[in-house]
Formats: C-alpha cells, sequence, structure tokens
C-alpha cells in the first residue's frame, strides 16, 4: 500500500460485539435463547450462557439439529439466536433453514462466525465464502455483513426487533472503526463513510476499512471516491446504488467472499436493472484460499486497499 | 377439544380408520399424484392421536399455545393428515379433493402456515424430530405442560438428523416428547432391509436413552395403550415403534410397493373403496 496520512482505529472483532450484545436483547426480551453447535467460546455466545443459562443451548456438534431446533422453537413462541461457523451452519444446515426457517418464515437468527477468509490459519474447511451467496437463496432472509463492533451492536438489536429470519455474518479477526457508537443502522440502507464523485467503492464487512483507507489513497491521486457500507446484501438498497451511479458512473465492488453470489453479483443485478455503469469486482474470485495469517492471505487473494485503488483506476479509465 | 378415550368405542375409531382411508385414496386419485402405500399404513396411529382423545387440540383455535403439538416428520405422508385434519374439522373436507393443485392449502407435502393444523414444513426427510424437539424444549422453558408428537417413516430413520435429534432428545430428558416410527418396511426403492437395515432398531433408541415401545400398528388398542404409557412415562422421551402393513386396508396395495408413489386408476379406486365400504 502506498504511504497515506490515514490509519483506522482498530477496534474488536464483531464477534465479540454479537456476543455483547445478545446480552443486551436477551435482557429485553424474555424469548430470546441462544443455541450454539460446541462453538460458543469462538462466536461468543459465551458470554450469554454465562447470564443466562436456563435460555442456552448447546446441542452439540449438530448443526442440522441445530437449525430444525431453532425452527421448532421460534413456532413456538421463542426467539432464537443460533450460531456456529458461517461454513458449517449455512452449508451443514442449508436444507433445514431452507425448510425449517425460510420457507415458514420464522423467527429464527442465524449468526455465521469466522466469515471471509481473514480467519487465517485453520484454512479452508473453516472458512466461510459462499455464506453469503447461500444465505441470500433463502426467500426472505436478511443478508447482512456489518462492518465492526458499533454496527455489529446496532445489527443485532435490528434483527431482534425485524419479525422474520435474519442472517448476520460475524468476522474473527479485529476489525477496523468505521462507524461512532450508536450508529444510525438500518437493513437495507447503506451508510455512505465518504462523499466522491469519480466512483463508488461499495464493500461490506472487513472490506469497508480497506475501501476508507483505498479512497484516502485515490484522493491523494485526485480521484474523489465515494464508499458506501453495503451491509445487508438482501434487501439491498437499490436507491443509493441509482443515486452513485447517476452521481458517479462507475463502481468497486469489494467483499470478502467468491465472485458468484455475494455483493458483487447482487450490485451488478441492481445497477443493470436501473443506471448501468462499469464495476470492478475486489473478491475473491472462483477459488478456495489456504492457511497462513489473515494480512497475508488478504494480500494473497487480492482483497485489499491496495487491489481496490487498482480496481479504481481501472473503472474510471471505463467510463 | 378431543374426546376422552374411555369415551370412544374401537369400533367407532374403526370406521374412523376406515373413513379416512377412503378420504386418502380419493384425495390422491383426484389428484393422480401422491403416495398412498406410506399414508394407509399410517392411519390407525394418526387416528388414535386425533379421534382416540390422544393429543390435546381443538380445530377451531388451531395455534392455541397449549395443543398438543403432532409433527408428520414423514412428509409424503401428507394424505392421511389432511384426512384427519379435514374429518376433525380444520377445514371443510371438499377440500380434501384440491390436493396438488394449483392454489390449493393441501400442498403435495405439508406446509406451516397456510392450512391450519399443520405444525412444520416437512417432505426433506429426517427434520421432523429435530423441530419436535424444539417444541418440547420451547414448552419445558415456558413451564407448558402440552406435549409433541412426530410420526416419523421407517426409511427416514436412515437420515443422520434423526439420530442427532435423538441423542439430544435422550439427553435433555424430554419425556413430553414422544416418536412413532411407522415400520412398514418399505421405502422408495425397495425393502428397508435390503438397503440400509435400521437394525437392531429397538436397541439403538434405547441406547439413545429413549423408553422404547413395539406394537403392531393396526391394533387401535395396542396404540392408544402405546400412547398412554408414552403420555406416564418419565425422565426418557418414548419411541413408538409401530409395525405397519405398507397400503393398509386395500388388498392390492398391501406391501406391494408399486404404491409408495403412485395413484390408483378410477377402476382400482372402485374395488378399493369398496374393500373400505361402511
Amino acid at each position: 500500500m502506498p504511504d497515506t496520512t490515514l490509519t483506522l482505529k482498530m477496534g474488536r472483532a464483531t464477534r465479540e460485539a454479537y456476543g455483547e450484545a445478545l446480552l443486551e436483547v436477551g435482557k429485553k426480551n424474555h424469548d430470546v435463547v441462544v443455541i450454539d453447535a460446541d462453538l460458543a467460546k469462538s462466536t461468543y455466545s459465551f458470554m450469554f450462557e454465562k447470564q443466562f443459562p436456563e435460555r442456552f443451548f448447546n446441542i452439540g456438534i449438530q448443526e442440522a439439529n441445530m437449525v430444525s431446533v431453532a425452527s421448532g422453537m421460534a413456532s413456538s413462541g421463542k426467539m432464537p439466536f443460533i450460531s456456529s461457523f458461517a461454513a458449517f451452519v449455512l452449508c451443514k444446515g442449508f436444507d433445514q433453514l431452507r425448510m425449517g426457517v425460510a420457507y415458514p418464515h420464522l423467527n429464527v437468527k442465524v449468526a455465521g462466525s469466522h466469515g471471509g477468509i481473514s480467519i487465517g490459519e485453520d484454512g479452508v474447511s473453516q472458512q466461510s465464502v459462499e455464506d453469503i451467496a447461500l444465505a441470500c437463496a433463502l426467500p426472505g432472509f436478511i443478508v447482512c455483513i456489518p462492518a465492526d463492533e458499533y454496527s455489529m451492536k446496532a445489527a443485532v438489536h435490528e434483527a431482534a426487533k425485524h419479525d422474520g429470519p435474519v442472517y448476520l455474518r460475524l468476522g474473527r479477526p479485529k476489525a477496523a472503526i468505521v462507524h461512532e457508537p450508536g450508529v444510525e443502522f438500518e437493513f437495507g440502507k447503506a451508510i455512505e463513510l465518504r462523499d466522491g464523485d469519480s466512483l463508488t467503492i461499495v464493500a461490506n464487512g472487513l472490506l469497508v476499512g480497506e475501501a476508507v483507507l483505498a479512497a484516502e489513497e485515490l484522493a491523494s491521486r485526485g480521484i474523489n471516491a465515494r464508499v458506501l457500507d453495503m451491509h445487508t446484501v438482501k434487501p439491498l438498497d437499490d436507491e443509493v446504488l441509482e443515486r452513485a451511479s447517476r452521481e458517479t458512473g462507475a463502481f468497486v465492488v469489494a467483499e470478502e467472499h467468491l465472485h458468484h453470489g455475494g455483493l458483487g453479483s447482487a450490485v451488478a443485478a441492481s445497477l443493470a436493472a436501473h443506471v448501468p455503469a462499469p464495476i470492478e469486482f475486489v473478491d475473491l474470485g472462483d477459488s478456495y484460499a489456504e492457511s497462513g495469517k489473515p494480512a497475508d492471505l488478504l494480500k494473497k487473494y487480492g482483497m485489499t486497499a491496495e487491489n481496490i485503488v487498482a480496481a479504481a483506476e481501472r473503472v474510471v479509465k471505463r467510463k | 377439544m378431543a374426546v376422552a378415550p374411555a369415551e370412544v368405542s374401537i369400533e367407532s375409531l374403526e370406521e374412523i380408520a376406515r373413513t379416512l382411508r377412503r378420504d386418502i385414496l380419493r384425495m390422491i386419485a383426484a389428484a393422480n399424484s401422491g403416495h398412498p402405500g406410506g399414508s394407509l399404513s399410517a392411519v390407525e396411529i394418526v387416528t388414535a392421536l386425533y379421534f382416540g382423545g390422544v393429543l390435546r387440540e381443538d380445530p377451531r383455535n388451531p395455534d392455541w399455545p397449549d395443543r398438543d403439538r403432532f409433527i408428520l416428520s414423514k412428509g409424503h405422508g401428507a394424505p392421511v393428515l389432511y384426512a384427519a385434519l379435514a374429518e376433525r374439522g380444520y377445514f371443510p373436507t371438499d377440500e380434501l379433493m384440491t390436493l396438488r393443485q394449483v392454489n390449493s392449502r393441501l400442498q403435495g407435502h405439508p406446509v406451516q402456515g397456510i392450512l391450519p393444523g399443520i405444525e412444520a414444513s416437512t417432505g426433506s426427510l429426517g427434520q421432523g424430530l429435530s423441530i419436535g424437539l424444539g417444541h418440547a424444549l420451547a414448552g419445558r422453558l415456558s413451564a407448558k405442560d402440552y406435549r409433541t408428537y412426530v410420526l416419523l417413516g421407517d426409511g427416514e430413520c436412515q437420515e443422520g438428523q434423526v439420530w442427532e435429534a435423538a441423542l439430544a432428545g435422550g439427553n435433555y430428558e424430554l419425556d413430553t416428547l414422544t416418536a412413532i416410527v411407522d415400520y412398514n418396511g418399505y421405502q422408495l426403492d425397495g425393502p428397508v432391509n435390503a438397503i440400509q437395515s435400521l437394525e437392531p432398531f429397538a436397541h439403538k433408541w434405547s441406547a439413545f436413552k429413549w423408553n422404547v415401545i413395539e406394537i403392531d400398528g393396526h391394533d387401535l388398542r395396542a396404540v392408544l395403550d402405546a400412547f398412554h404409557r408414552a403420555r406416564t412415562h418419565h425422565g426418557q422421551p418414548t419411541c413408538i415403534i409401530a409395525h405397519t402393513v405398507k397400503g393398509k386396508g386395500v388388498t392390492f396395495m398391501e406391501n406391494n410397493n408399486e404404491f409408495h408413489g403412485k395413484a390408483p386408476t378410477a377402476e382400482q379406486l372402485e374395488v378399493a373403496l369398496s374393500q373400505l365400504s361402511e
């Protein structure tokens, strides 16, 4: 990354914020129950277990059973938050989510931790790179990937207010702070972090911080990038994209996910239907990653501020 | 609310069972599509639940929070559930003839939320016992005394998720949960024993810490007695292994796996109905 004066303050991991927010919603609403599948220490749902042991179920290493149990609990009036690694709850529990949660549109909140490749050393089996595509393929689900601890906390509260299924992707590493505490947060409404008219960078999750850094560098090169935290992939904020398309005319979409079926696909479909504009994509492409330090992986697989800058320079030439 | 068993005679239950069998065959024939074999094998089980005073339920109040839950995990047996719900008064019996037609609430497999009395969307095998577990845990948490019943197919018990739920149900000592396995011995492609045997089946449930009762699933007295024993057994969930005959009640369908998922022709329907006349 070329020199920039901007640095972002590192906050806590979004999974940690999830655990804390669970306590808050659990205090307010006694119908909130939490189920985990032997990853409570990693998803931070253990915080809820400590406070409300009678409303916490560690079901064991049974993701399919966990999802269907949540379906039954929701049908009997509870509001289950279920957590595991994103790779496990989505991939192993997908049919159960389809039949038992999405189809009857039940009030189940699904938290998939360790999203993306930035989990690092554990490698491909634990790295969820397809969860957004899968969650978006569940009709009626809200699909949300908060960028930092403050937006994650807000997202958990929004999820508890929403009557219907929600998927939240949580991250393992510490995440750069991009929002203020108590940030105004609504599913389906992007948050503009920086205004600009040369292009729009649309990002979510860990790549929002990278997008902010990239925009700073681009500014030093005379390119004014608008930055949108598109935390909700479904429903997508079509309006903000349409306006950005008219006003900036070019896009970079950055996400920690496979190329197919994630934020990039959603943004491309939205723009094509409304105000088409050139787009460059910063994502994992069509592959898996490997073990390694998170920063090394993001660099090797091309999901850094530097990659966003390069993509931005390409896309403004296509305007 | 359902009538108490003491008030209902076995003869009248047998008559209801015949009515359900006729409904099943008529609606599948009208749809020219559906699963007669596994619907007919479960008729006495479902009759006992809805008409033998087993389920605490109210057709006029299907969302009653204190109702007992019945989940048809073997969703392809939907016709037997639809027939029972209609005869109980959850919806008009005329509607049975809309089975599997466009705009019908009677989907090919049960769908939660569109038809009163349907507790879960099933048809992808293996999920119902887990859903029942969720209902039972929610009930325990809310200090409610409703019971949860889940009807599984024998072939369905080849699904791994059934054993995830069995493991958890046993460990949670959920004595408000009762599984019934319609052990008719056949699955789509042939005999269960030839494809992927479940035996020793009762031992498996016992090993998972379940109270196990084995019965002839067409003997209404035995079925009612098994539900009574399940209700009065404490500290463990109960699994009732009901030995049944696929296609029961129609001579040319009994143990004839051709009728796993095939509708009778008009002529076959006529013969079948004559065998099930009042």
